[in-house]
């Protein structure tokens, strides 16, 4: 079994506003394109032209219809990853270490030289955010993209998680969520963000912007003589307009 | 557990390369897995691709890219790439090809088209889908000479492109956008993922961090609809009615901008109430009645006091009322009330009534003053730009119905009386938008001859009965029946019914039927089981209807199986390509822009560029403008030589940008282009940002620019004169009319003022049926994606739930579903995001077993399915187009349907043949392991 760093300031992580997530799947494709050829490389897809094609993807969107007492009713859009939980699971249950927490900055790591595939971290993991690549038999998962965020040969700007770099519905947003003070802590304060099944205990990091309130906010009624007919169209005979 | 033992477990902590260089080498270029054109970073290792993201100095997509964008790198993968030009020696549809050499290729096409241009011209139709290199095309149609061209607007949106020419001087579609700064309220209208893609997305997301509200009219609740603050359910087809009950309470309030109507728009022009044409002066001037000195006086006189209602007597003792008292009389009538619509809409009355109030609250109790001088077209100065916070954007679920050139029409009449016309906040004209009205060129094409070019383009915009294709007898002078008194203005020409013309001989038989991109034998076609069998039918001699098919597509798609010869064309990673200011460019409402594509990857087959090829046989015709006088070849250095140095007129060529001093070619210009990330950029002056119909700034600097003619105002439409014209012809007036059996046709749609009707094929099929773009897969192309097909590879028939349970269904049931034109047995998704009476399904991803080198067990050939095989291409009566009656465009969204439980025993239909891939084509790996 694996044991967790101590508990450390910084907490790298997602929040992903799920009134603005349209569900285009950008984030999904763009990180199966970034890490395909990134720290995890490759993630393959068997049977991709056949009846059956089933890749690897370590973030996939789910979409949900939930219906409320008045009949409105929502589809929510909901991106699925790695929540980097403060006490993951995944991590203590790994036989080997390969499974692992870094103390410097809590992302949630596997190391393919030490996986044997035994895919308990899997199992343990109530997300369902681990992917097993049976192609060369190791688990695989979100990396928050650490061969970008540190990587001095991309841009500063692009130095994000590839999802993070390419919503196009500004979603989804990266950053340090152990500092009060950081963005996405603001932002999480600001708009009621949630953890996923915080009941279980696992204290994810990644934060879920919940849906706006929808407003249905009627102005109020016109005054009365406004919404006569005021002799219809001819009310307007005397208008002085100019060109 | 002690943690050494873990430790020496584990063995040392794992080392990460964290600034491991992604790439050897960065390409920039624009995106094409969709219409939007964003701008991409292309990183390449060892020559492989290893990595698609967006420009992040880019315009249009600001460095965000969608999925479609992020599998660029599939699509270049794709095993259903063609490899060599094909020639048929099969039946046509037995997809049974030889390999052949281009020049033998080349040399047939030119064998074949040389013939039709040395007798008839006409005899080629020459057809491109979703291609972005139409001002080519065309003009290569038109030098060759013949009328028969489009590409596939006609089935795209063209409802939206004419409903706006002739409204407003410009349109949805891509060619406006929201004023994403400062709108307090949008509305959007049967918008799903469509053009602009990205730039909607990054636009809602600001509106929802400003906390302006998004309304979303749509029958089913997906994407935007989804995050919408208020979804509408209405019920396909109905939208016109909707908008025009929100006139109706908008007038009835009083909250119009009477001050933005009289000086925009026509609404004080005079009508004459003989022949509802605008009342002129000797010079042919359109009047307006001036208060005080209590006469007619040209609208083009400034600083007057037009009345707007009142009925006035004219010189010629006519009488006349302004455009806006027909306006009034029209919609103030208790038919489009609130009440009288609610039912038909689905939308309930006090729902109309309150988005209403919302309109007027944010038009004009949040009216927006930008304390930004400017000067109107009359000289005259402004202290401040007047804002209607409210804003528009329509598209596809408008736009394919029969009666969304009139819905669309009422919607821009919306935006004009509460003044939300490239007004702040409110929809703004991009570059070049907006034209004066009405709109030039007229189509050409009326007489063709052997050998000579057809002396202008083949697609404009008809002003009356004159500019129309049609013979002295009426009858059709297009293939298409464009421009014809079946469809007088379809701008984009009706691609969809290409073929069934071909086949029929209706008006004419044709020889070559040429394409590009389009795929005419199954998605893109309203009923391709007829379509299939039209292009394979033969006459009784043997030889086949439409002699002979050219197809030039880069994948195997179900349309290469029916060409005589295939035109491999390359990705678009590989070619140089470009998004024209004389096309559709990536301009904004701050200004123009267009864009190009170079190649970032070499072919690694024997194909090229589509639009290389069409230069090539260009000169090998010796057609005018591709040779020169010797007859060499005009352009040696094909496609990229046409891009710098082709001319319309001086200084206006495909692109506006790195020009010579004097707007003269630059033979470094695509460099240039490369070197700015393969776009270019104008900015307007900060005066010229709104009211461009009517600001000197702009107008100004849109002449300079060629956009516009003059600098005279843009006067808005609100009633059209054009339609009014078609309208009196059909009533018997003037040496152009309507056959008899279109007169009664011509004369109830085009109604100069716009009105709602219900959809031509309106059945009493209980429900309508309509589709939705998935988000990832924007076109059928995408199925061969190994990325993209993950995420949608089969589709459901989304059904309501309280529908399903009084049909007794449950979820996931098979259902056959039928429609006038045939059955298609699908499976149920049971939801609650549908209006009642609608199922709607993705489109577009059914595929026939076999194309796109799938297997043909995969899920898109056997649980796929495609709507299209319920929609009949004509109208119940057998003749007519299913098609909107102004501009040709194919009614997809008016489809009615029955559905039925059915079980496993149900054969499912239709059934096709399974295609095989043709020669050269290798089968599909079983596992991609991407890792450049």
């Amino acid at each position: 079994m694996t044991a967790l760093p101590p508990p450390g300031p910084k907490k790298l992580g997602l929040v992903i506003d799920l009134d603005q997530c349209v569900g285009c799947h950008a984030c999904a494709v763009v990180c199966k394109e970034w890490n395909t050829g990134g720290h995890s490389a490759p993630l393959p897809d068997r049977d991709p032209y056949q009846k059956e094609p089933r890749g690897v993807w370590l973030n996939r969107v789910h979409t949900f219809e939930v219906d409320d007492e008045s009949g409105g009713g929502r589809t929510v859009h909901f991106p699925r990853s790695c929540l980097h939980c403060e006490e993951p699971a995944c991590v203590t249950v790994c036989p080997t270490g390969a499974s692992y927490k870094r103390a410097e900055d809590g992302i949630v790591l596997v190391n393919a030289e030490t996986c044997i595939g035994c895919k308990l971290c899997s199992w343990a993991c109530p997300y369902g955010a681990r992917e097993f690549d049976d192609d060369a038999g190791v688990m695989k998962k979100c990396t928050l993209c650490i061969d970008r965020i540190y990587n001095e040969t991309l841009e500063e700007e692009a130095r994000v998680p590839a999802c993070v770099s390419t919503c196009p519905a500004s979603a989804r947003h990266f950053g340090d969520l152990g500092d009060p003070d950081s963005p996405v802590s603001r932002l999480v304060a600001a708009r009621g963000g949630v953890d996923l099944m915080p009941e279980l205990g696992y204290k994810p990091v990644n934060k879920y912007l919940p849906p706006r309130e929808r407003r249905f906010d009627a102005p109020p009624p016109r005054a009365k003589e406004e919404e006569t007919e005021m002799g219809g169209f001819l009310r307007w005979i005397d208008r002085v307009l100019s060109r | 557990m002690p943690r050494d033992i873990l430790e020496r477990l584990a063995g040392p902590p794992e080392a990460i390369e964290t600034s491991r260089p992604a790439a050897d080498e960065v390409k920039q270029t624009t995106c094409y897995m969709c219409a939007c054109r964003c701008g991409i970073n292309v990183h390449l290792k060892d020559g492989r691709i290893r990595f698609i993201e967006g420009n992040r100095r880019h315009p249009v997509n600001r460095g965000v890219l969608c999925a479609k964008g992020s599998a660029g790198i599939m699509q270049q993968m794709s095993p259903a790439k063609l490899r060599k030009p094909l020639l048929r020696v099969g039946e046509r549809g037995k997809a049974e090809f030889k390999e052949i050499e281009w020049e033998e290729a080349l040399a047939l096409a030119t064998e074949w088209l040389g013939a039709i241009r040395r007798t008839d011209p006409k005899r080629l139709a020459f057809f491109t889908g979703r291609d972005q290199s139409q001002s080519l095309t065309g003009w290569w149609a038109a030098q060759f000479g013949t009328p028969n061209f489009a590409a596939h607007g006609g089935f795209c949106s063209v409802n939206m492109a004419a409903g706006g020419l002739y409204s407003i001087g410009g349109s949805f579609w891509e060619f406006g956008e929201v004023d994403w700064e400062r709108t307090r309220l949008l509305l959007l209208f049967g918008v799903a993922e469509d053009h602009d893609s990205n730039p909607i997305k990054l636009g809602l997301a600001k509106l929802k961090e400003r906390g302006a509200k998004i309304v979303s009219v749509n029958p089913v609740r997906t994407g935007y609809s989804a995050v919408a603050d208020e979804w509408l359910a209405v019920k396909p087809g109905t939208d016109g009615l909707l908008v025009l009950a929100l006139v109706h309470e908008l007038l009835k309030s009083d909250r119009i901008d009477l001050d933005f109507l009289a000086r925009y728009t026509n609404a004080p022009w005079l009508v004459r109430r003989d022949d509802g044409l605008f009342a002129r002066d000797a010079e042919g001037r359109t009047l307006v009645w001036d208060r005080r000195t209590d006469a007619a006086v040209p609208s083009s006189a400034i600083d007057v006091s037009p009345r707007i209602v009142g009925e006035v007597r004219l010189a010629d003792g006519a009488e006349a009322v302004p455009v806006f008292h027909l306006v009034a009389e029209r919609y103030l009538d208790a038919s489009y009330a609130p009440e009288a619509v609610a039912a038909r809409c689905g939308v309930p009355a006090e729902t109309i009534r309150r988005l209403a109030a919302e309109i007027a609250r944010a038009a004009f109790d949040e009216a927006i003053v930008l304390e930004q001088p400017w000067t109107d077209w009359a000289g005259r100065r402004h202290a401040t730009m007047i804002g209607r916070p409210v804003a528009m954007h329509a598209m596809r679920g408008i736009s394919a119905h029969s009666n969304g050139f009139q819905t669309c029409r009422a919607l821009h009449l919306l935006q004009m009386l509460i003044g939300a016309v490239d007004t702040p906040g409110a929809w703004r004209y991009k570059a070049p938008f907006p034209r004066h009205m009405p709109v030039g060129p007229k189509p050409a094409g009326k007489r063709t001859a052997p050998e000579t070019p057809l002396g202008g383009s083949p697609l404009g915009n008809p002003a009356g009965p004159e500019d129309l294709l049609v013979e002295p007898d009426g009858t059709p002078i297009r293939i298409d029946k464009a421009y014809s008194w079946e469809a007088p203005l379809a701008l984009h020409g009706l691609m969809h019914m290409v073929v069934r013309n071909a086949w029929a001989g209706d008006p004419y038989e044709i020889d070559t039927l040429f394409m590009y991109m389009a795929n005419m034998s199954w998605n893109s076609a309203m009923n391709p089981p007829e379509i299939i069998r039209m292009l394979t039918d033969k006459r009784p001699d043997g030889s086949y209807r439409i002699p002979r098919i050219i197809y030039s597509d880069a994948f195997f798609s179900e349309m290469v199986a029916y060409a005589d010869l295939v035109l491999p064309d390359t990705t678009y990673l590989e070619r140089w390509d470009c998004i024209s200011i004389l096309d559709r460019p990536i301009g904004s409402a701050e200004g123009p822009g267009d864009a190009i594509r170079q190649p970032v990857l070499t072919p690694d087959r024997d194909v090229r560029p589509f639009q290389d090829v069409l230069i090539e046989l260009g000169a090998r015709l010796k057609l005018p403008g591709f040779v020169d006088e010797d007859g060499r070849p005009k352009y040696p250095g094909l496609y990229p030589d046409y891009l710098v140095n082709h001319e319309r007129k001086p200084g206006v060529g495909p692109l506006m940008g790195f020009r010579g001093p004097n707007g003269e070619p630059n033979p470094d210009q695509l460099r240039r282009y490369v070197e700015n990330g393969c776009f270019w950029r104008g900015r307007l002056p900060e005066d010229a940002l709104y009211y461009k119909h009517a600001n000197k700034a702009y107008l100004e600097a849109a002449k300079r620019m060629g956009f516009v003619e003059t600098t005279d105002q843009i006067v808005l439409q609100l009633y059209s004169e054009p339609l009014q014209k078609f309208r009196r012809a059909a009533e018997g007036h003037g040496p152009i009319q309507p056959p008899e059996h279109l007169r009664r046709r011509v004369a109830l749609y085009c109604d100069p003022l716009p009105f709602w009707y219900p959809p031509l094929d309106e059945s009493d099929l209980p429900l309508a049926a309509v589709t939705q773009r998935p988000m990832p897969m924007y076109h059928s192309w995408h199925s061969q994606n190994a990325w993209l097909r993950q995420i949608l590879s089969k589709n459901r028939l989304y059904i309501h739930r309280a529908t399903a349970e009084r049909l007794g269904l449950a979820d996931g049931d098979l259902v056959e579903i039928e429609s006038r034109n045939g059955k298609v047995t699908a499976r149920v998704r049971l939801s609650s995001g549908v209006e009642p009476g609608t199922v709607w399904t993705w489109n577009a991803i059914g595929k026939r077993a076999g194309a796109w080198n799938l297997d043909p067990a995969a899920p898109e050939a056997t649980e796929g399915f495609l709507l299209n095989h319920l929609i009949g291409e004509l109208l119940p009566d057998g003749r007519l187009a299913n098609a909107d009656p102004v501009t040709g465009q194919a009614a997809w969204y008016d489809l009615r349907v029955r559905i039925r439980k059915a079980d496993t025993a149900t054969a499912p239909s239709p059934r096709f043949e399974t295609l095989r891939p043709p020669e050269g084509i290798s089968p599909a790996p079983d596992i991609v392991r991407w890792n450049p």
